[in-house]
């Protein structure tokens, strides 16, 4: 009711008129009623145009900027591509990606799939070694942050043998396991759990004094300390540890795979090199990006879940 | 046996504590020696470093003294137990469980397992019970960073009390909190004392809340070498009112006695 008679002031406002229409429309509801809701929806369509705007100048304010750095990237790449006979350009690049994509799970013996099984392969040597690297780099994290003495005793190996490139211990791998496949993993499982081993135990080492003392005076034993306290606060130190892992996983997979052979993504950059199709080493850096960018994306989304805040 | 130990239900003889710094050994305390009776309510007062948290900690379990003996009802202290428990300055609850669960987590500790284990339902009713007396039945459910300061303070004194302690140890149990807030949570610790008879030791700085609530005040020499400078009486009746005792001549002249400890006979120098 206080709404139609608000609107019935504003209306006579804007249309101006005398208090004789004012007076009329309000002695006859039935033609006053249908104008006031025509009137507000007439503003209320305004309103949502207005936030329509807005919506689309802050996507566009978002958007714009991300839109030039790939144009520019492409532009740079054609320009290159056109000094450089030899490197194809990006429209050639496109093309070939799509004949490439509309069969990706091809099958023509060992040497010859489809990029799609190519991923796969790859995705599953990063899994393995990566599980395992977490399996074991977890826990040793957690040991390391929890005993002094652990810690000074690891604390030299680590240091000697972390900074060592992960290609170095292949040929230990394949020396070890006498085959490529559990080699490329054992690369992989070297390269993903420094990161772990570290970020568990540093979170672990910088577990408040209070809470321990929490523990000492209620004398929880070591398991409830480590479900009820350790865990808790050092899981989003443990997820940083993890998201580092796998970029450093699948940052090291191409390179392992170039060495050792079989399926997967970056043997299969080498062999195209080695058939001289650019086009298709172009798109295996494509490819790397994209799942690399997307396995980062997946971890931060679980470590915000895990998040008490 | 246990009327011997009533005097000196915890004891503290001849105690002193070093720390070994990088700047060589600091000498925090010297030749301490208090008695304190069964269901007694002590305050140590004194300016800041002057190792009174010490001397809690000590008795807590979590120290262990350089030189002398610690005795809790006739038996040596030789680490934490929930026989004492602590009310933690900065109320130290875990923050990824809630109330209910934080207190709990000490509920089951104590009576949940050894040979007297109690049933689940029994141990969820103790915590209930605990939640019920500082009144947070409301939030048992919320989880620290959800509630205010003070009530924080509640469910870590809830924490504590769940033990059913013999001793209840607080740090600066109302330091952190603002002065209206401190007042509240003072008189109902005063009442929940009341209600439960447990020895109690309280640190704290803060003149009038020593003497409102404790029986006997113990007042330290600044440091390095701390020790007990003085011990006042507060013989005044229980249960206490805030608002009597402002004009009450007694409590007038106990604060000042402290006041005078505090800022003539061992005013802190100036750095």
């Amino acid at each position: 009711m206080s709404v139609i008679s608000i609107n019935k002031e504003s209306l006579s406002d804007i249309i101006g008129n005398s208090d004789k229409l004012v007076k009329e429309t309000a002695t006859s509801r039935e033609t006053t009623v249908p104008k006031v809701t025509a009137e507000t929806a007439q503003v209320t369509r305004a309103k949502k145009a207005g936030s329509i705007s807005i919506k689309a100048y802050q996507f566009f304010k978002w958007a714009i900027p991300p839109v030039f750095g790939i144009l520019l990237l492409v532009a740079i790449w054609s320009l290159i591509s056109y000094q450089s006979p030899n490197l194809p350009g990006p429209i050639k690049t496109w093309n070939s990606a799509i004949t490439l994509f509309s069969d990706p799970f091809y099958d023509n013996g060992p040497n010859d799939k489809g990029v799609g099984w190519n991923i796969l392969a790859s995705l599953q040597r990063v899994g393995l070694g990566f599980g395992m690297a977490a399996l074991v780099g977890i826990p040793l994290g957690f040991i390391i942050g929890r005993f002094e003495f652990a810690a000074k005793m690891c604390a030299p190996v680590i240091s000697l043998l972390r900074p060592v490139s992960p290609l170095a211990w292949l040929p230990i791998g394949l020396l070890v396991f006498k085959a490529a496949n559990p080699a490329a993993i054992w690369v992989i499982f070297i390269s993903a759990v420094w990161p772990m081993i570290i970020n568990t135990s540093v979170g672990v080492s910088k577990v408040p004094q209070d809470y321990m003392n929490v523990a000492k005076v209620l004398n929880l034993s070591e398991w409830k300390i480590v479900t009820k306290i350790l865990f808790p606060f050092v899981l989003p130190y443990m997820m940083t540890g993890v998201r580092l892992s796998i970029g450093v996983a699948w940052l090291v997979i191409v390179a392992a795979e170039m060495l050792t052979g079989g399926v997967g993504i970056g043997f299969w950059v080498w062999d195209e090199w080695n058939n001289l199709n650019v086009e298709h080493i172009i798109i295996a850096i494509f490819i790397v990006g994209i799942v690399g960018l997307l396995l980062e994306w997946a971890l931060t989304q679980i470590a915000k879940k895990f998040s008490y805040e | 046996m246990e009327k011997a130990n009533a005097d000196k239900y915890v004891q503290l003889e001849n105690v002193d504590m070093t720390f070994t710094t990088k700047k060589g050994i600091f000498n925090a305390l010297k030749n301490i020696n208090l008695k304190i009776k069964e269901g007694e309510f002590i305050s140590i007062i004194g300016h800041s470093g002057c190792g009174k948290s010490t001397v809690l900690n000590l008795i807590a379990g979590l120290l262990q003294p350089t030189e002398g003996l610690l005795f809790c009802a006739g038996r040596e202290i030789a680490g934490p137990g929930p026989e004492r428990a602590v009310v933690f300055q900065n109320h130290s609850l875990l923050p990824w469980l809630t109330c209910y669960e934080n207190v709990y987590l000490a509920v089951e500790r104590v009576f949940g397992s050894g040979a007297g284990a109690e049933s689940k339902q029994q141990l969820a009713a103790r915590t209930h019970a605990a939640i019920e007396l500082v009144g947070l039945t409301h939030s048992a459910d919320k989880r620290p960073n959800e509630i205010s300061g003070g009530m924080k303070q509640r469910v870590g004194i809830a924490r504590a009390l769940a033990m059913e302690p013999k001793v209840l140890l607080l740090d600066e149990p109302f330091g952190a909190l603002d002065a209206l807030t401190r007042a509240n949570l003072q008189d109902e610790l005063m009442k929940i004392m009341a209600k439960s008879g447990c020895t109690a030791v309280m640190v704290t700085h803060d003149v009038d809340e020593a003497v409102l609530l404790s029986d006997r005040v113990v007042m330290m020499t600044n440091g390095p070498s701390a020790t007990i400078g003085e011990i006042l009486e507060v013989k005044l009746p229980r249960p206490r009112a805030r608002l009597d005792l402002a004009e009450n001549a007694e409590y007038n002249h106990l604060r000042r006695e402290v006041l005078q400890f505090l800022y003539e006979r061992h005013a802190k120098k100036v750095a």
